[in-house]
């Protein structure tokens, strides 16, 4: 199918970009890796009258250390992603999740920005990033504010990000060294988004958990951090019987959804499912 | 509002005016005649539409042509060379990796991808990398192992592959 008539042009800067948002206002949409906007516009649920396109920014694609943070640009890849060494050092997860996103083909094009700006509820992203204490830089006509993950995603499809504001990068602190992480998920075997996905990390001391960060999407409108789990389990041993008790009641406080693919009653036992799963993984 | 592009094909270089909203692979088949490249569906699922840009496989029904200006540009018409077949397209032959022959210019561009980044893949490894192409036929058995004699050939291009 044919998308609705659009005009197209391509920015040749972040500044850039943002003057011709500016210039465009509503009618404009920014075009990354176009595997969420393209999608939407040949089906037609999606009809801006002009793209911008950033997908070949340089200034948007870099992985790199900085000083105890890890910085990935907006623009990177998910290949970009499974295929850093820098990334996975610091997160086991961070390569694990972009490899299970759609498909080859899906991550030579797709974005981290992208992704995290789209906000897809049952996208991996998010709850990678509030799992890893991200921060998501955001560049305005008045400059740069950074909001943390925990608060970026305020519900279905929708974000802190402005219209007239691009998504720059992602900071992530590199965590304690010890500290393991996995992102584990049930996909729809079709698409591959995750119908339930928890992203964990943790750390064990003296057998006790010391730090530990839990957060899960697919289940709710947006993904979330799951205190319970936290609370329950940090400063004691991980055992299975007490991942076990920790992990009941996840999502029992945000409304669940449900579709075709999965009831709210399964979401809610694939929740628990998984993120057991998640902490046997990384503290055994 | 038209765009001009200039694309490299299968190692020619073409400039035209393109709409914002025409697809890639629309402009590839209707454009350019190069009806080689499928569209099998409109959810981005089914891999038919498979080409590589710059190397790396991509869907060409899920970007605009205007994205690909500057690119180079491969389809299943760019893979024999001076009249000989490439040894991805000699795997399916020998190994029957198709039937009616819809999925098959995406399985193989998919499978040069996989290939050019790693030569030995596990039968694991091939089925991962096709998880983005669709086969309604022929129950993926046969395409592993069109894949798996092209690996070989590729390897060992002097020996007759068995
Ligand atoms: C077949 C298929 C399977 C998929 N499977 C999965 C999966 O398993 N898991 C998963 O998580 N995702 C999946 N995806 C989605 C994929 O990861 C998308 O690439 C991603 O969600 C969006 O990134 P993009 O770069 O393609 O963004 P685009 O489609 O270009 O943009 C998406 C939205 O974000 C905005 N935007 C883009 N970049 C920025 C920026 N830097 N700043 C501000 N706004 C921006 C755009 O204006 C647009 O509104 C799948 C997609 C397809 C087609
Ligand atoms: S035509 Fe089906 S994925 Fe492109
Ligand atoms: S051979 Fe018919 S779809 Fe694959």
């Amino acid at each position: 199918m044919i998308p609705n008539k659009v005009d197209y042009v391509r920015a040749d800067s972040v500044d850039d970009a943002l003057s011709l948002m500016a210039q465009h206002g509503m009618d404009a949409k920014l075009l990354a890796g176009g595997h969420s906007l393209i999608p939407a516009m040949k089906l037609r649920l999606n009809a801006p009258g002009i793209l911008i396109d950033i997908r070949k920014l340089s200034e948007l694609r870099y992985i790199k250390n900085d000083g105890g943070r890890l910085i990935i640009g907006a623009g990177s890849t998910h290949h970009d992603i499974v295929t850093s060494e820098l990334a996975g050092q610091a997160y086991h997860m961070l390569p694990e999740a972009a490899d299970l996103i759609g498909d080859p083909q899906v991550r030579n094009m797709g974005t981290l920005g992208g992704s995290l700006a789209h906000a897809d509820p049952a996208a991996d992203w998010p709850g990678v990033m509030i799992a890893a204490h991200a921060h998501i830089h955001l560049k305005g006509p008045d400059g740069e504010r950074t909001v943390a993950a925990d608060d970026f995603f305020t519900g279905f499809y929708s974000t802190a990000l402005q219209d007239n504001e691009i998504l720059t990068a992602v900071s992530i602190p590199i965590p304690a060294a010890g500290t393991r992480s996995t992102y584990q998920k049930f996909m729809q075997p079709a698409s591959r988004f995750a119908i339930v996905g928890v992203a964990a990390a943790a750390s064990v001391k003296d057998g006790k958990i010391e730090h530990i960060s839990v957060a899960v999407n697919g289940l709710a409108d947006a993904a979330f951090r799951a205190t319970n789990i936290e609370e329950a389990l940090l400063g004691q041993a991980p055992t299975a019987a007490n991942i076990e008790e920790a992990v009941k009641g996840t999502g029992s406080d945000v409304m669940v959804m449900a579709d075709h693919f999965a009831s709210e009653e399964y979401r809610l036992h694939l929740a628990q499912v998984y993120a057991k799963r998640a902490l046997l993984a990384i503290t055994q | 509002m038209s765009t001009r592009i200039t694309v490299t094909v299968n190692g020619q270089a073409v400039t035209r005016d393109v709409e914002g909203r025409t697809l890639l692979v629309h402009f590839l088949r209707d454009t350019l005649s190069l009806t080689g490249t499928h569209v099998g569906c409109d959810t981005s699922n089914c891999g038919a539409c498979t080409i590589l840009m710059d190397g790396q496989a991509v869907k060409s029904c899920s970007m605009l042509a205007a994205q690909a200006d500057g690119a180079e540009i491969t389809t299943v018409e760019g893979l024999s060379q001076n009249g000989e077949m490439h040894p991805i397209q000699e795997g399916f032959r020998e190994e029957h990796g198709l039937q009616c022959g819809f999925c098959t210019p995406g399985m193989m561009m998919a499978a040069v991808d996989l290939l050019k980044n790693n030569s030995n893949p596990s039968e694991q490894e091939i089925r991962e990398a096709l998880e983005g192409n669709f086969c309604r036929c022929t129950g993926y058995h046969n395409i592993v192992k069109s894949i798996q004699y092209a690996a070989k050939k590729i390897n060992e291009p002097e020996k007759e592959v068995a």
